[in-house]
């Protein structure tokens, strides 16, 4: 009977020892096998580098004097005033170089793969800004990089293609499948398992097979570290909602982070509806997805009563992905953090007011999470202060927006291939 | 516990030589399930047992295959486009269990296993006649949760050993059911035309199978980028069978309902040179 005990605690630590990267029933390590030494390795590196002291300044250096953080925290006086409600503040990850939050996930990233050795590093991307980022970090320390992007998304982002091209990088336009970042994702990880040795996968969501879920959060979270100590500057006190959209949800992670343990701070992630989450043509995940098994990870994901994964959509390239990042499916499970679906009407909608009210053009992305906070603000009311985590810039965005408003713009857009 | 299941045919008949002290070499062909569509795919597994196959390896169609190449992806493709689902799969290959000698696997991402709900995906394994299953995205770190419900049902879990799994290579050894799958090299699948030539390879091959045996008396299989009648003969020599899977899809791509005699040839060419060497 004794044997038999302790057989079980035996068996019991088994388990938990092969189940890495868990969050509740969320997360692991469902990758070929081609791929496992590869990611123990990782693993191994990231979590001897996280405490290394050498390691972290030199980060804290790039983030500071390269990527220009602290990023700001601005009141938007205009916008709050038209609501009447809450105060709403915007995290300017938008004006962090290469103008979005990726690039504090991809100076990790690419610090770490060099300091493993890794001489080449690959990407995917969706909108174009992780490519970006990754082809910049890459340029700045010396190494290779090649970046996949599905077909319609080197058409839609065309200028983000260039960029990366200045940046001397080679982009892969990706022709399988649905040709948009789902697409993106598979290529990439099939062009690791060619070349594993000598490169390193720079994952740009908090998505994937352990540790990238946990790796990739851990740079993020840099944002809701900043927010805090900015909101006790500005208010005294913590905000009482973090707003932000989510794809992968590695800025959603980013800015919620730091806030998980205080349980009067609302976590708000708003996917993408597209057209509606009643019409097929959507991209919301929690709202429309089932738990399932792809991309290296158990989440939730936009598929069929056969576990097909759905074609997705949204006009957003970087949110139209048919999963979600492990942690999100386990803070939408234990109801710590709400996720709403947000659609293309609403999220322009928002792109346009905050041009006009505050005099800055959000991306596209972040347009999803502002054009929720307004509800927010106004369910608040005035005397509270939420956070908008403006992911962000748009620039890369306006000549889509136009077409979709039917302004027959096309800025340089269309010709690649 | 397993319960019997009399329709099925055990992985290791593939692997039985008339002499019991020796073991056949075996030749184990890849087809996908509902490529050009579920009825001639039934056919086309007839005909790769009438070949001369030793066992038969049958890919369902999955909408992201990330460990395949340009070809088994095309194949998923087709299978899918044709109306392939789950359903329809289990119904192909109940229907030509009867006429079955050699034992079938499933190759399938993990997905659809998932989805369909494990319980009642093994079971309807065993009611197709089916033996084993081999999930390339599911390593032998996350394998309790479907060896569980899969042996239940007799079903053997295949699990994939790497030239990049080191030290991983004999806890997958000794934890082995059915056969053991070894990746010829890294990537995806596909068909690679330099693989012979590289006696390195060879040879690195040859030391894992080594490493795997200290550990298991489970056979060992070499699969990934063998698509001629030489590749394969070479692979068998040193391991106790090959398998092939983008070459003879390849040639069901671009013959389509017309394959039969083609696939015949090719998959006898290859029988002979895994016997012979």
């Amino acid at each position: 009977m004794e044997e038999k005990t302790e057989e079980k605690t035996e068996e019991k630590k088994e388990e938990q020892k092969s189940k890495p990267g868990r969050f509740g029933p969320f997360g692991g390590q469902y990758i070929p096998e081609t791929l496992m030494s590869a990611l123990h390795a990782l693993e191994e590196a990231y979590t001897h580098y996280k405490n290394d002291p050498e390691f972290q300044a030199e980060l804290e250096e790039l983030l500071t004097h390269y990527a220009n953080r602290p990023s700001l925290l601005s009141y938007a006086g205009n916008l709050t005033r038209e609501i009447g409600g809450a105060k709403i503040y915007l995290k300017r990850e938008d004006l962090n170089h290469t103008g979005s939050h990726k690039i504090n996930n991809v100076l990790g990233q690419t610090l770490l793969a060099k300091r493993m050795g890794k001489t080449r590093i690959i990407a995917e991307t969706g909108a174009g800004q992780h490519g970006v980022a990754a082809a910049t970090a890459a340029a700045l320390l010396g190494m290779a990089c090649e970046v996949f992007m599905g077909k319609e998304d080197t058409e839609r982002q065309a200028l983000n293609v260039y960029r990366m091209h200045l940046l001397g990088a080679t982009v892969h336009t990706v022709t399988s499948g649905t040709m948009t970042l789902k697409d993106a994702v598979n290529e990439t990880m099939r062009e690791w398992s060619r070349q594993v040795s000598d490169t390193h996968y720079v994952l740009g969501s908090v998505m994937g097979p352990h540790p990238f879920p946990t790796m990739v959060r851990d740079f993020q979270s840099v944002i809701s570290r900043e927010i805090k100590t900015q909101m006790y500057k500005a208010e005294g006190g913590l905000p009482d909602a973090v707003v932000a959209c989510v794809g992968g949800g590695s800025n959603a992670i980013g800015a919620f982070y730091e806030f998980i343990g205080d349980p009067s701070v609302r976590l708000i992630g708003c996917e993408a509806a597209g057209q509606g989450i009643n019409t097929p043509r959507h991209a919301a995940t929690i709202a429309r997805g089932a738990a399932g098994v792809f991309h290296g990870m158990k989440s939730l994901f936009c598929q069929d009563e056969f576990g097909q994964i759905a074609p997705v959509y949204s006009i957003s390239a970087g949110l139209d992905y048919p999963g979600i990042g492990p942690e999100h499916a386990f803070l939408h499970q234990s109801g710590r953090a709400q996720y709403v679906p947000i659609t293309d009407q609403e999220a322009v909608g928002a792109f346009e007011r905050l041009a006009r009210t505050e005099g800055i053009i959000p991306a596209i992305e972040s347009a999803h999470a502002l054009a929720h906070a307004v509800t927010v603000a106004e369910e608040l009311g005035p005397g509270k202060c939420l956070v908008v985590c403006l992911s962000g810039r748009g620039d890369k965005d306006v000549a889509a927006i136009a077409r979709y408003k039917g302004e027959n713009i096309y800025e340089g857009g269309g010709k690649h291939s | 516990m397993r319960e019997e299941n009399k329709l099925m045919i055990k992985i290791a008949e593939a692997f039985r030589s008339e002499n019991p002290a020796l073991r056949k070499k075996a030749f184990i062909a890849y087809l996908m399930a509902g490529d050009p569509d579920p009825e001639t795919s039934a056919d086309y597994i007839l005909t790769a047992q009438e070949a001369g196959a030793d066992l038969i390896e049958i890919g369902i169609p999955f909408s992201d295959p990330i460990a395949e190449g340009e070809v088994i992806q095309a194949a998923s493709l087709r299978a899918l486009q044709a109306g392939t689902t789950l359903d329809t799969v289990f119904d192909m290959v109940s229907s030509i269990k009867d006429r079955m000698h050699i034992p079938m696997v499933f190759m399938t991402y993990l997905n659809p296993v998932y989805a369909y709900g494990y319980d009642r995906f093994f079971a309807r394994c065993a009611d197709s006649g089916v033996s084993g299953i081999i999930i390339p995205d599911m390593p032998f770190e996350e394998q309790a949760e479907a060896k569980g419900p899969a042996n239940k049902y007799s079903i053997d879990v295949i699990t994939l050993v790497a030239p990049t799994s080191a030290t991983r290579t004999a806890q997958i050894a000794r934890n082995a059911q059915g056969f053991i799958y070894l990746v010829s090299s890294m990537g995806v699948t596909g068909m690679r035309r330099e693989l012979t030539t590289d006696q390195d390879r060879l040879a690195h091959l040859a030391s894992i199978v080594e490493d795997i045996r200290k550990e298991t008396d489970t056979p060992v299989a070499i699969g990934f980028g063998v698509s001629t009648p030489e590749q394969a003969g070479r692979f068998a020599a040193i391991a106790d069978g090959v398998i092939v899977g983008s070459a003879i899809v390849d040639i069901i791509g671009k013959c389509g309902k017309e394959a039969k005699p083609a696939l015949h040839d090719f998959i006898a060419g290859i029988k002979e040179k895994v016997i012979c060497g």
